[in-house]
């Protein structure tokens, strides 16, 4: 946990301003996987429109952070963990921003899918929340310099995998079934991927975190077993069984 | 945010206001007074010394005068068995002693000035004559005129201080054209005589210079290196303390006290020759040491550590660092101090007196253990003389005492100035 | 030189306790002065630093109410044995101080002082060769090579601190010890002795007492904290700066102390 403050009162306004800016922009993008997937959901063109026009706001935010954490280190010379705070806040805003994009794809693919009904969608709307709350919670693992916090982001990206096999193989099927499918399943596909990328930026996020708050590296974490390796005949196999 | 500010009064200072106006005024005149003050003392202390200087250089310049009276001399008729050979050989002082000087002037001025003619001229006359024979040996085959000195009374009524017996009998002689006068050599190269007329300075001038060089010699040494053993190596306790306060006290006690001390030690105890300048210079070396203790000390310790430091860091030991570096730049207090201290051993007469050198001494000292008198000494005793004439030697005396000590100072500045270093 | 006595420190401290009066200034440190590496003190003011420092080659010695306890070994000799030849010590052990303090002398004899009152030269031109070679070291030989009769005072500041350092060099030291040498110093006069004692590091020991971390950051490659006279921390300065283990050491380095 932080300490006393600094002496010169400055120094702990401006890495104050550092991390709200930080938590601005996360709460930006994690409001953005949600109403992508709402909009996806609902299939409304309009909220994915919006979606993709408040993701320069994320943009601009990241230029604004890497202005900050610039002029910190060059006037104020910061040194170890504070040192370590800030080149984390340089390099979680990078990832951010990438969380942000993936959001607006999602946004983007919503009028290709526009008419048709599929059934996977009801799990891409759970993958979506878990992928939200992880982004969530690494960012106030930031805030707070909680690495245990961050320890435990890395853990829920398991659930992240998991849940994107059950989803490759049920699209697949639904590709099998009926050939008409398969230009919506395979945006579905690529929703799933962006989704699934999010999950893994915000364990790389936890890792800067975690580094940040202790000096150490997290461990290589334990990932969900990847079947995306199965062919498609092992299905056809499996489901005229 | 923080903390809440204090409050401050928003009304800034009214500089023009007229209370602050008055009190910047009185602040000023204040500042004017002041100055006023210390100009004015150092006017006044300005016109003394003034007072002083003047009324020595007037009453003393007279000193560094004689009259002197025309006496035509034919040593060939005065029946002195000298010859020119005699003088230019090595037994010439001796031949001179054998002639009656004395005599010669007295017939001659009889012959010239009419009965008690000799009378006219000073006792000092017949060494002057002597001189001059020895001088120019060429005397002793022609007749010359010399200008020998008068008496005093004459003396004294040619600078207009005479009885009007005196100026009786000088006006005559001036108006003759055989008076005149002229400037008093002997005055800086005799010694002490009974005769106004006859007196010089020279004697006492050597005894103070013998004396001072002994008391420099052992006060300089002993001085300087108490100083630094009490700065670099004594240890601070109670002792050093005491010892410090008794220098410091010492440097104060009353000179005469150090007269009583020198009859004491080295006159009663010791058997030191009485009226010597060795005397008086161990005399004096124990009043001026504290002096030179104590600028030394001060001098010493005003040497910046980092100095010190910076020897001791190169691995000089204390005695290097001590007189390589700290002594160097401590010369010039020392000096400094060395000087006043032997500028007021010059002064002292009181304890001199203590230890005998105030005998009537009539040549000057041949060497530290003969007796001696010096400066301040022969200052006091004509000054005790009621001859008239005395009181412009005593002056004059003064004056030369004065000059002494200007010279000293100015060896003090130059040496000062040459060893001053940077740092 | 076999790797043991490579990297074996060049002077160890253990247990040392210094007391002026009845204060104790430092309190059981024990530590140890690499022979390759420059060594930082860093700590707030009054934590004993400079104390310690001088405690490494006996000049609180000069100092008559310090008293000292403890083991100071130099490549492993007791430096406070009876034994020790105190100026000895001190020529091999050299210091350099906060402010510049050239000897009013010319700048030769600013340097060949210390080879003089040693007896390190048989003769003029030996004594030339060391005065050059030691003016040289400290990089200070190209600015005085024409006016070395010229007073060591006459020189800017960052020239005499190097004068100083090229007097401490020229006594062969084996370890230089140096009190915050550029606390009087301009930037620029700063930089040159940092990039001086880059070009020293190797062939001294050395350790400066800095109130500048990011000097003692850029300088060093071992740190110790001081803190109202303990050691705190000791280590590489890299870790000290980017990872400390101790919070004392943490909140001075990043500003929070007080």
């Amino acid at each position: 946990m932080a300490s006393t403050g600094h002496t010169i009162k400055a120094f702990d306004a401006e890495l104050d301003t550092l991390r709200g800016t930080i938590c601005e922009m996360g709460g930006l993008a994690e409001a953005a996987i949600g109403d992508a997937m709402q909009a996806l959901v609902r299939r409304d063109p309009e909220a994915a429109a919006a979606v993709v026009e408040r993701d320069a706001r994320i943009d601009a935010l990241e230029t604004e952070i890497e202005r900050q954490a610039v002029q910190i280190i060059a006037l104020r010379a910061p040194m170890a963990d504070d040192l370590r705070e800030v080149v984390a806040a340089l390099k979680i805003a990078g990832v951010v921003e990438r969380i942000g994009d993936y959001a607006k794809n999602i946004a983007k693919r919503v009028p290709s899918i526009e008419d048709s009904k599929i059934r996977p969608l009801s799990l891409l709307p759970e993958m979506a929340r878990i992928a939200a709350e992880m982004v969530h919670n690494v960012l106030d693992a930031f805030a707070a310099r909680d690495s245990a916090k961050a320890a435990a982001v890395c853990e829920r990206d398991a659930a992240v995998d998991d849940f994107y096999n059950a989803i490759f193989r049920a699209l697949l099927t639904h590709m099998m079934e009926n050939p008409h499918n398969i230009t919506p399943a395979t945006h579905l596909l690529f929703v799933a991927k962006n989704l699934e990328r999010i999950g893994d930026h915000a364990t790389n996020v936890a890792e800067m975190v975690y580094f940040a708050a202790t000096g150490a590296h997290l461990g290589d974490r334990a990932k969900g077993k990847d079947t995306t390796g199965i062919a498609a005949g092992d299905i056809e196999a499996a489901s005229d069984r | 945010m923080s903390e809440a500010f204090i409050s401050v009064d928003p009304t800034p200072t009214d500089w023009r206001d007229p209370a602050m106006q008055t009190r910047i005024r009185r602040r000023y005149a204040a500042e004017r007074r002041f100055r006023l003050i210390g100009l004015g003392a150092v006017l006044l202390s300005a016109g003394f010394l003034a007072f002083l200087l003047i009324s020595m250089a007037m009453n003393g310049l007279n000193g560094f005068r004689q009259t002197e009276l025309r006496l035509d001399v034919d040593l060939r008729q005065s029946g002195a068995a000298l010859t020119a050979a005699q003088l230019a050989g090595p037994d010439a002082e001796q031949a001179l002693a054998e002639v009656d000087f004395e005599g010669i002037m007295r017939r001659t001025a009889d012959a010239q000035y009419g009965p008690r003619g000799a009378r006219l001229f000073s006792p000092a006359g017949r060494l002057v004559l002597r001189e001059a024979v020895k001088a120019d040996p060429g005397l002793l085959t022609r007749p010359a005129t010399l200008w020998l000195p008068a008496e005093s009374g004459i003396d004294q009524a040619a600078k207009g201080h005479g009885t009007a017996e005196a100026d009786a009998r000088y006006r005559p002689l001036a108006e003759a054209g055989r008076a005149r006068i002229g400037f008093n050599t002997n005055f800086l190269t005799g010694a002490d005589a009974t005769d106004p007329t006859a007196v010089g300075i020279w004697g006492a001038f050597k005894g103070s210079l013998l004396t001072m060089i002994i008391t420099l010699l052992i006060a300089f040494p002993v001085g300087v290196l108490s100083a630094v053993y009490l700065e670099e190596y004594a240890p601070r306790n109670r002792w050093t303390d005491m010892i410090e306060v008794s220098i410091n006290n010492l440097a104060a006690v009353p000179s005469i006290i150090f007269g009583l001390l020198g009859l004491a030690v080295f006159l009663q105890v010791m058997h030191l020759p009485r009226s010597a300048p060795i005397v008086g210079g161990l005399t004096l070396a124990l009043m001026t040491m504290p002096v030179i203790v104590i600028a030394g000390r001060n001098a010493i310790k005003s040497v910046p550590p980092s100095i010190r430091d910076a020897a001791l860091g190169i691995g000089a030991s204390r005695i290097q660092v001590v007189f390589h570096h700290v002594i160097p730049l401590a010369l010039p207090g020392i000096l400094t101090g060395t000087i006043i201290g032997m500028a007021r051993a010059l002064g002292e007469t009181a304890p001199l007196l203590m230890i005998g050198m105030r005998a009537f001494i009539a040549s000057p000292p041949g060497g530290l253990a003969e007796p001696a008198t010096a400066l301040p000494v022969q200052i006091f005793l004509w000054s005790d003389d009621v001859s008239r004439g005395f009181v412009e030697k005593t002056s004059a005396a003064i004056i030369v005492l004065l000059v002494f000590l200007l010279a000293m100072n100015g060896l003090a500045i130059y040496l000062r100035n040459r060893f001053e270093k940077r740092w | 030189m076999d790797t043991e006595t490579l990297t074996a420190p060049k002077m160890t401290a253990r247990n040392v306790s210094v007391f002026y009066g009845p204060n104790k200034a430092i309190d059981d440190v024990s530590i140890d002065v690499s022979r390759e590496h420059v060594t930082a003190f860093i700590g707030p003011s009054g934590c004993g630093k400079s104390t310690f420092l001088r405690t490494l080659n006996r000049m609180n010695d000069t100092i008559p109410s310090a008293r000292f306890e403890g083991r100071i070994e130099l490549d492993g000799e007791d430096i406070y044995a009876a034994s020790m030849d105190v100026v000895q010590l001190r020529a091999r052990v050299g210091m350099v101080f906060q402010k510049p303090n050239p000897f009013p002398k010319s700048i030769y004899e600013n340097v060949a002082y210390g080879p003089r009152i040693h007896g390190l030269a048989a003769g003029k031109a030996e004594m030339d060769t060391i005065v050059e070679r030691s003016l040289k070291r400290a990089g200070l030989w190209d600015e005085v090579k024409e006016r070395l009769q010229e007073s060591g005072t006459a020189l800017s500041g960052g020239q005499q601190q190097r004068l100083c350092i090229a007097r401490a060099i020229a006594v062969d030291p084996e370890v230089i010890l140096m009190d915050e040498p550029c606390s009087a110093l301009d930037p620029i006069a700063t930089a040159k002795i940092e990039e001086l004692i880059h070009e020293l590091r190797g062939r001294y020991a050395i350790v400066i007492v800095t109130h500048n971390m990011q000097q003692a950051a850029r300088v060093s490659q071992k740190t110790a904290f001081f803190h109202l006279g303990t050691l705190i921390e000791y280590g590489e300065t890299t870790d000290i700066f980017t990872n400390p283990r101790e919070t004392r050491t943490k909140d001075y380095i990043t500003g929070r102390y007080g």
